[in-house]
């Protein structure tokens, strides 16, 4: 690779050298391309696939949670944030739910995403909702369901995978006929 | 004397205001500086082009930090605490971040070598082997004759 020319040290390489750098160097940013595609594109998550678990603090006190801490039982997490205003429409549908089935076998989870705390703890006051509430400022945790947007709700069984997905704002009536039968007789 | 300590003093004073009144001016923070330098997280564009409904809780959450007395830095903190660091526009000059700025640098100059060894070398390999400048061989023996008989016939 190295040669001596005259009395002046000068490095050649050969073609085959010079060849497997220009390669490795137009691989490397081809590569370096498409991994910025593929962490920048957020998957979907499919229905059966294990749902993520990404510890997140809590909305409205200190420490955080993940989903692990819920195995055991039905969750249904749903994506929110205080500027939605198809959140608040569908607010009152999530706290009636949770009224009616939350307990030690089935609970909603609710997960501000990209939006001010402060504004956050001011909408769960104004709507009652008494369901546990996490914080997901940067929106990882909403990236890592593969969400398009705000809300979006998903049914996750107590082995963490998930069930049921729901994109835009879920009714009184979707809960009734789309999860409350999967949820087992007195799941609350 | 004293008249003379007097006037000093007072002439302190008189430049000392206009001073301190140009700093506070320069720390007081501006939501038009601000929407420059944030992102809105949501729509992935600068503050300032946002209109979504959360970029304009963001705006409104800026604007009073400011109403509070909150400077520049303290109010890019707050919004870096609520949305993580992907809300900077530009990101920090400290820990990995630092690296957005080094590493174009950094590039930059090993290409500015690479090209000037491959410029020298290029230089090099065209240049005589002597060190001298290379005579252009001329025609010999008939075609010199040939040359010559020509030139003279065109009378150039």
């Amino acid at each position: 690779m190295a040669a001596v020319a005259g009395s002046t040290p000068v490095v050649r390489f050969s073609v085959s050298t010079r060849s497997f750098i220009a390669v490795f160097g137009v691989l490397a940013v081809v590569g370096l391309l498409v991994f910025g595609l593929l962490s920048k594109g957020s998957s979907r998550l499919e229905i059966g696939e294990a749902a993520p678990t990404v510890p997140l603090p809590r909305l409205e006190s200190d420490g955080g949670e993940s989903l692990s801490d819920y195995r055991g039982k039905w969750v249904l997490v749903n994506f929110w944030a205080s500027w939605c205003l198809p959140c608040r429409a569908e607010s009152p549908a999530l706290e009636q739910f949770q009224q009616r089935h939350g307990g030690p076998r089935f609970t909603v989870l609710g997960i501000d995403t990209q939006d001010l705390s402060g504004d956050a703890r001011a909408f769960v006051e104004k709507y009652g909702l008494s369901y546990p509430q996490l914080r997901d400022g940067q929106g990882d945790a909403a990236d890592d369901y593969g969400t398009t947007g705000v809300p979006e709700t998903f049914l996750v069984d107590p082995a963490g995978k998930l069930r049921v997905r729901a994109v835009g704002p879920v009714s009184e009536e979707y809960l009734r006929n789309e999860v409350e039968p999967l949820l087992p007789k007195g799941a609350s | 004397m004293r008249a003379r300590l007097l006037v000093c003093a007072l002439l302190a004073v008189v430049l000392a205001v206009p001073a301190s009144m140009a700093s506070a001016a320069e720390q007081r923070a501006s939501l038009a500086e601000i929407e420059k330098q944030v992102m809105c997280p949501v729509c992935g564009t600068l503050l300032q082009l946002a209109e979504s409904p959360q970029a304009q809780r963001e705006k409104a959450f800026v604007k009073r930090l400011i109403a509070e007395g909150k400077t520049e830095d303290q109010i890019k903190d707050a919004l870096v605490a609520e949305y993580g660091e992907e809300v900077l526009a530009l990101p920090p000059d400290s820990g990995f971040s630092l690296s957005a700025y080094l590493v174009p640098i950094i590039a930059f100059l090993i290409a500015a070598v690479a090209l000037a060894i491959g410029v020298w070398r290029w230089r090099r390999a065209g240049g005589p082997k002597d060190g001298g400048t290379p005579r252009p061989a001329g025609p010999s023996g008939d075609d010199a004759d040939r040359l010559d008989a020509d030139l003279a016939r065109y009378d150039l």
